[in-house]
């Protein structure tokens, strides 16, 4: 259903830190209502900005150490990743034009 | 941009706006509901079982109970736009309403049903520390308070509801509240008192929340002796009421001092011809969801009535008007 890359624990250092690119990071949770609504947003997001940032998926459930590492304690939330700095986070969920400007902030 | 000539726009997707849909599809209305691009659902879609809504014995969940609005609203032929009405001119005959995806819809009427939003404390660093400890959705977020210590705040049913949700995750929940005794239903209340995880401190509010990364504690205040004391918390969960989502609309339809969208009780008329309200944006008394169902039902069948007007005067007036030429 989802098009968004799924990262782990494991792979949060190779897929976010290292990335080339900028890389958003949804964290969300099956549970979480308004996640759910903020997640086909996220994929329209991804295929305007394919190429210039990525935008992948962390599931609290499964990731503690993302989690944790990150002081996440509401979802949804954004990390927005740069040159493997968090620059920016946005917290619950919010329409396409909120987020758009936190990725052309991170690209600018 | 692209424009639409419609007969009814529904802003809101609760129990109100989805049980106008109902109601306006089912008079043939073809009603567009903007139901918001991440609040589809409205409130109840952060709820866990809702036990006082009529018809489920054994309750229903707030999420589920949505959907199913919503697909009965669909199958009488609504048309629900995951988007967000973002500016509105509802003062002409010709209502416009524009979205964040760029639509524009012209209407004859429109129904008001944006619902209301969390109220906050009001605190200096509630915004530095919300999503690092503070939190308005227990459903959402209980999960990220395991074995910790959690603070409510609130004594009406949302607070109770929340608190016991609550109990599932942490070591401790103590429920705080300005006066000495909870305006929550009896049932809700009872159980809140009677459980062996939950304290309460009575006549008493949230002074200060403390914690330079994260929350760590909150300063308590007696709201009668002014004492103030500290009680460790990782978690505070806000559920002191809501305010109605009237921004949209304000300076055109008239509200009270608090922003509720005043009507013509017991209609749902607005001060606008052909703009109707329904739902917590107008209740600030009941604020249930079968409450705001039954405007959003009443303002449904009021929009079917004015439109049956119109279409009724269009006759007389074009021939006045011919009289005058």
């Amino acid at each position: 259903m989802s098009t968004l890359t799924a990262v782990t624990d494991a792979t949060f250092e190779d897929e976010v830190l290292d990335s080339d690119i900028p890389v958003v990071v949804d964290i969300w949770a099956t549970w979480c209502a308004p996640c759910r609504q903020v997640a086909p947003l996220l994929e329209q997001l991804a295929a305007e900005y394919d190429g210039r940032v990525k935008i992948v998926k962390v599931d609290a459930d499964q990731n503690p150490e993302t989690v944790i590492a990150a002081g996440v304690t509401s979802i949804p939330t954004l990390g927005f990743y740069r040159d493997g700095v968090r620059t920016d986070i946005l917290i619950g969920a919010h329409p396409k034009p909120v987020i758009a400007e936190k990725i052309e902030a991170l690209l600018a | 941009m692209s424009f639409h000539e419609v007969e009814l726009v529904i802003i809101g997707s609760g129990p109100a706006g989805y049980t106008a849909a109902v109601y306006a599809a089912r008079a043939e209305l073809a009603p567009v509901v903007l139901a918001g691009s991440v609040t589809a659902g409205g409130a109840l879609m952060t709820t866990t079982e809702v036990e006082n809504f009529p018809g489920f014995i054994e309750g229903v969940k707030g999420p589920e109970l949505m959907e199913s609005m919503r697909q009965q609203a669909e199958r009488f032929g609504a048309r629900i736009l995951l988007d967000d009405a973002t500016r509105v001119d509802l003062v002409g005959p010709i209502k416009t309403v524009e979205t964040g995806a760029g639509e524009t819809f012209r209407a004859q009427s429109v129904i008001l049903a944006m619902g209301s939003a969390y109220r906050k404390l009001g605190l200096p660093d509630e915004e530095r520390l919300t999503g690092r400890g503070v939190s308005w959705c227990a459903t959402c977020d209980g999960f990220f308070f395991r074995e910790q210590e959690i603070v409510v705040v609130g004594g009406g049913d949302s607070a109770m509801e929340e608190a016991l949700f609550l109990t599932r995750f942490a070591s401790k929940v103590t429920v705080v509240h300005r006066r000495g005794e909870f305006r929550a239903s009896k049932i809700m209340a009872q159980r809140v008192l009677d459980h062996p995880k939950i304290e309460v401190a009575w006549n008493s509010e949230v002074a200060h929340l403390n914690g330079a990364e994260k929350l760590e504690s909150v300063t308590l205040r007696d709201t009668a002796t002014g004492v103030e004391r500290d009680l460790s918390a990782t978690g505070l969960f806000v559920a002191i009421g809501h305010d109605p989502r009237s921004e949209l609309v304000t300076g055109t339809v008239d509200t009270d001092a608090a922003g509720f969208v005043l009507v013509d009780h017991p209609s749902t008329r607005t001060n606008l011809p052909g703009v109707f309200a329904a739902g917590d944006l107008v209740d600030h008394t009941y604020r249930q969801a079968i409450t705001a169902a039954g405007t959003g039902c009443a303002a449904a069948q009021d929009a079917q009535h004015f439109l049956a007007a119109l279409e009724n005067q269009a006759t007389p007036v074009t021939e006045a008007e011919e009289v005058f030429a």
